[in-house]
């Protein structure tokens, strides 16, 4: 907006000085904090879905993605990394069931879930987080299913638990059937590697069977798996890992 | 000469506070705030005293600053409306000092505001965490008074100067959650946006007072923040209330009447 102003020559010099020194000091005063530094303790609880809700203004997916990004600063630090096993999980596990609450479509929260958190090399909060990750998937199947799939490979091969793979995987299958064919067929491999050679055989069998697959390359795929399943099973005895 | 002036005019501030009812107001969103939180707490499973304190707390400090900032905002746009500037300045009164005792006026209502919103904190937290959160408040509440007062003497207009003076209020109370989430980031670390973003950011933290660390809920709710934070607070307060009044005196003696 255009404004009739006097001259600079109209400001006194004590004023100019007053602001120029005020200036000055708030800058140095400022330049003196300690830069923000995300300490492990200062992540408190988050606050209730509905409250953040009503904070949101009717735009719970911003502030959702917001508090996202504010949690993740508590855990991803390159060159100060605070590590995992100092956060508090069981409040990480509020913070993101909050997030997911007021934003139900987002996948972030579960993407840091199994992918981020589950990292910690400490197996029993890693099972934290893939039952927080199973625990989100049964209540949106087919939204989820990606990362209880992914939980199911880590189980598998990190935490060497392939009943928790199988379990996962077995739920896929069960509860997502919009899931793509290599997610609800997991557990049919995992049987397999699991040296239950006969159990995946029937499995892959009935699915066959069943119509389900459609694709001819998927059919060639999975009828190459069975023969050899099938000849695995007559030469080599069930992988250890 | 000069200090009787400047005592007379921030009086009338005062007065024109008490006079239009504007610690009424305040009490009467005190008791809406006081209502809602009831309500809030009766739903609470758990932790009700705790949610009760923090959000009152939470809920009174906005309310604080909303109200005080219309304030000062509509007793100065009424003055320039009502030619009531030109006539305080056809006397012999320098406009710096004009500036002085509003300001100072200003602050002075802040004092009251701030009594009224800590009184019902000491029923609900302990005696020194409500004390410092109360002198919190009133550092906090000084610096938007000094705020309103450069804005509408700056942009002479109600709605441009309530936009910056809520603009301003939001980005220095989160400044510290940018701050960290932008010198954090997931990927790329090193990309030139990334880096120009992040040094926007730190010479925002630089101009900007940290409001955030001002009147903590937590303080009352989990705790008292410490001598140690409140004196810092009013370090902040007073150099922000100088800069600031420097500033509107800088505009004010621009000004063409």
């Amino acid at each position: 907006m255009a404004r009739d102003e006097r001259s600079l020559d109209a400001v006194p010099q004590p004023v100019f000085a007053a602001l120029i020194f005020s200036l000055a000091l708030q800058i140095a005063w400022q330049a003196s904090e300690p830069r923000p530094v995300a300490r492990a303790e200062a992540l408190l609880a988050p606050p209730p879905a509905a409250i953040l809700r009503v904070a949101s203004l009717g735009e719970p997916v911003p502030l959702a993605q917001l508090t996202t990004l504010y949690l993740q600063s508590f855990d991803n630090q390159p060159g100060i990394s605070i590590p995992f096993r100092e956060l508090d999980y069981p409040l990480v596990i509020r913070w993101l069931a909050t997030i997911l609450d007021v934003d139900p479509v987002g996948q972030y929260p579960l993407m840091m879930a199994a992918e981020l958190y589950a990292q910690v090399p400490d197996p029993a909060r890693a099972r934290m987080m893939f039952d927080f990750v199973y625990q989100q998937f049964l209540r949106d199947p087919d939204r989820r299913w990606r990362w209880l799939a992914h939980a199911a490979i880590v189980a598998r091969h990190r935490l060497k638990d392939p009943e928790l793979a199988l379990h996962y995987a077995r739920e896929i299958a069960r509860r997502a059937p919009h899931a793509p064919g290599w997610a609800r067929q997991m557990h049919i491999l995992l049987l397999a590697d699991m040296g239950e050679v006969e159990s995946a055989k029937i499995l892959l069998g009935a699915l066959l069977s069943s119509g389900e697959v459609r694709d001819e390359h998927e059919k060639h795929f999975l009828l190459g798996r069975l023969e050899a399943m099938e000849n695995a099973g007559k030469s080599s005895p069930p992988s250890k890992n | 000469m000069r200090r009787r002036q400047i005592a007379i005019l921030a009086r009338y501030t005062v007065l024109e506070a008490a006079r239009t009812r504007l610690f009424w107001l305040f009490v009467a969103a005190l008791a809406l705030i006081f209502a809602l939180t009831y309500f809030l707490q009766q739903l609470a499973i758990t932790e009700s005293v705790r949610l009760q304190i923090a959000f009152s707390a939470a809920a009174t400090r906005l309310a604080a600053v909303f109200v005080l900032g219309l304030h000062v905002l509509g007793s100065v746009v009424r003055e320039f409306d009502d030619k009531g500037l030109e006539l305080t300045l056809s006397f012999d009164l320098r406009r710096s000092d004009y500036i002085l005792g509003r300001l100072l006026g200003f602050v002075l209502v802040a004092l009251p505001i701030a009594l009224i919103a800590t009184l019902p904190q000491f029923l609900l937290a302990p005696l020194p965490a409500a004390l410092q959160w109360g002198l919190s408040l009133a550092l906090e509440l000084a610096i938007v008074a000094a705020l309103s007062l450069f804005c509408i003497v700056t942009f002479n207009q109600l709605i441009p100067a309530a936009a910056f003076v809520s603009g301003f209020y939001v980005l220095a109370r989160a400044l510290w959650a940018i701050r960290l989430i932008s010198e954090h980031p997931i990927i790329d670390e090193n990309s030139p946006a990334r880096q120009v973003m992040a040094w926007l950011v730190d010479a925002l933290a630089l101009v900007l007072p940290a409001l955030d660390r001002f009147a903590q809920s937590a303080w009352l709710a989990d705790g008292a923040g410490g001598w140690g934070t409140v004196s810092a607070n009013a370090v902040q307060a007073a150099v922000y209330v100088a800069l600031l009044g420097a500033a509107a005196m800088f505009d004010f003696y621009r000004r063409n009447l």
